[in-house]
């Protein structure tokens, strides 16, 4: 029988149950999706193949693209203008040359040393935000307090702006993600409303372009003519999505991870160098980003894993799969801290791997860390199976997650 | 025996992966993307062999390589 897809998560610690058989069925398995088949990659060393050959592509215009398979009904045509629009600067969804192009205007901002400069200010938020929860009593929602707060007052910083505009942000992308897919039109709105933000943004730094990663972009892009005012409102935006809903889901879900597992707490409680180490794993073990962004077609006849995949033939890597992969991981159901693995599937891999990756890494040590050295009696309130976690969503993670102290 | 990098810049995508892995090797230009700043050639079997040989391992962009030769 052929897998339907998607397959949801059914605990909130692991992939969906059925990828450990699929894995063990082969490395490209055929899925049923409700506009057609596509091939499912599940093992970690074809998962990397798909991700670094040339001949398959991202760019969801080639024709067999799997997106398109995942629904049946073709989009409105305000739907199709609105896209059109907001496409533009989306080099997530470019191959390469014009990829390239993008992506280098960005690389410098999110280096290790760019990174290690931005610690202090990341420091700095996560102190305030701690204190700000400790100042309102003995309990939060630490979703809304802290996780979601985290990355926005990050990019914040990044994009030289105030902090109302964080507020501002913060509205229009918790409306993005809890609309989900039931309303799409107030999803809408706030997307055009971040839009019309950030075109006033980039605007004033085409006329003053300030310190800050929008002025050193817009000058960057002043040298090329390929990159319009428009793709530099997408790249920006592009920026923010990437960024927020799902370093804000490893912000809660690794707190709940380690809160459910103190022996692994005392552990980095008595080693705080241990950290980094600590964030890679729960980067793996968690795979919040399953198959999202890992949406491929291949543009010629391509063989990987023994199996030929046909020009226009659609492929979604399974990263939570690759990442429990046993022929790379040692027992990979288990969350070993120590592990220090970081050939993990979590940010991606080839052209496309993530470029905020070590920012992500930064802001997740710091988050815990300070958390958990700040307020030592942290708990969760209830038992996991009254935690609302969001097994219908594209990028998994809690809703809510009420804590105590 | 040793070991000489092999660095393809029009390749590399910035990951940043090479100067976690060895950071006495490799960093980043003022463009971003990865610069040796360490020795090209190194003996294998030390540590920062190692560190060179993950580096290599990790680039998701494989634009790094290793030539060994006796």
């Amino acid at each position: 029988m052929t897998q339907s897809f998607p397959v949801p998560r059914t605990c909130p610690y692991a992939p969906p149950p059925e990828y450990a058989r699929l894995r063990e069925e082969g490395s490209l398995v055929r899925a049923e999706l409700p506009g057609g088949q596509v091939w499912l990659v599940t093992r970690h060393s074809e998962a990397q193949q798909v991700l670094i050959d040339p001949r398959i592509s991202t760019n969801p215009t080639n024709p067999g693209h799997p997106m398109a398979a995942l629904v049946i009904e073709s989009p409105s045509e305000e739907e199709l203008r609105f896209r059109e629009k907001y496409q533009q600067g989306h080099f997530g969804d470019m191959d390469p040359p014009g990829h390239t192009l993008y992506r280098r205007l960005l690389i410098p901002e999110f280096t290790v040393r760019q990174v290690k400069e931005m610690r202090p200010g990341i420091q700095e938020d996560v102190d305030r935000l701690i204190d700000d929860m400790l100042k309102q009593g003995s309990s939060a929602d630490l979703v809304e307090a802290f996780a979601l707060a985290v990355p926005s007052l990050t990019i914040c910083r990044m994009l030289g702006l105030p902090e109302a505009g964080g507020d501002f942000f913060r509205d229009r992308m918790n409306t993005m993600i809890a609309v989900g897919s039931s309303s799409t039109q107030e999803a809408v709105t706030a997307a055009a409303e971040v839009w019309e933000y950030l075109d006033v943004l980039v605007t004033k730094a085409e006329r003053e372009p300030g310190d800050n990663l929008v002025g050193r972009l817009v000058t960057a892009a002043a040298q090329s003519e390929e990159i319009s005012h428009d793709a530099l409102v997408g790249m920006t935006i592009q920026l923010l999505v990437a960024g927020h809903e799902t370093t804000a889901n490893m912000i809660s879900l690794g707190v709940l991870t380690l809160l459910r597992n103190p022996g692994h707490l005392a552990a980095l409680r008595d080693d705080p160098a241990g950290w980094p180490t600590a964030v890679e794993e729960l980067l793996r073990y968690l795979s919040i980003v399953d198959w999202v962004g890992f949406d491929r077609v291949a543009t010629e006849d391509v063989e990987i894993g023994g199996q030929v995949v046909r020009a226009g033939e659609g492929l979604f890597v399974l990263g939570a799969s690759a990442n429990r992969d046993a022929r790379v991981f040692d027992r990979p159901d288990d969350l070993d801290l120590r592990r220090g693995a970081r050939n993990h599937m979590a940010f991606g891999y080839g052209v496309h791997q993530c470029l905020g990756q070590n920012l992500v890494r930064a802001e997740l040590e710091i988050a815990y860390r300070t958390l958990f050295e700040r307020i030592p009696g942290l708990r969760v309130v209830g038992a996991d199976d009254d935690l609302p976690f969001k097994y219908a969503g594209a990028i998994f993670g809690v809703r809510e997650l009420p804590v105590a102290w | 025996m040793n070991a000489r990098i092999v660095v393809d810049r029009e390749r590399c995508v910035g990951a940043g992966q090479c100067v976690l892995a060895a950071p006495e090797v490799f960093d980043s230009g003022d463009d971003g993307l990865v610069r040796v700043v360490g020795d090209t050639e190194t003996e294998t079997g030390t540590a920062v062999a190692d560190g060179i040989r993950h580096a290599v391992r990790l680039c998701p962009a494989r634009a790094l390589s290793l030539r060994e030769d006796g």
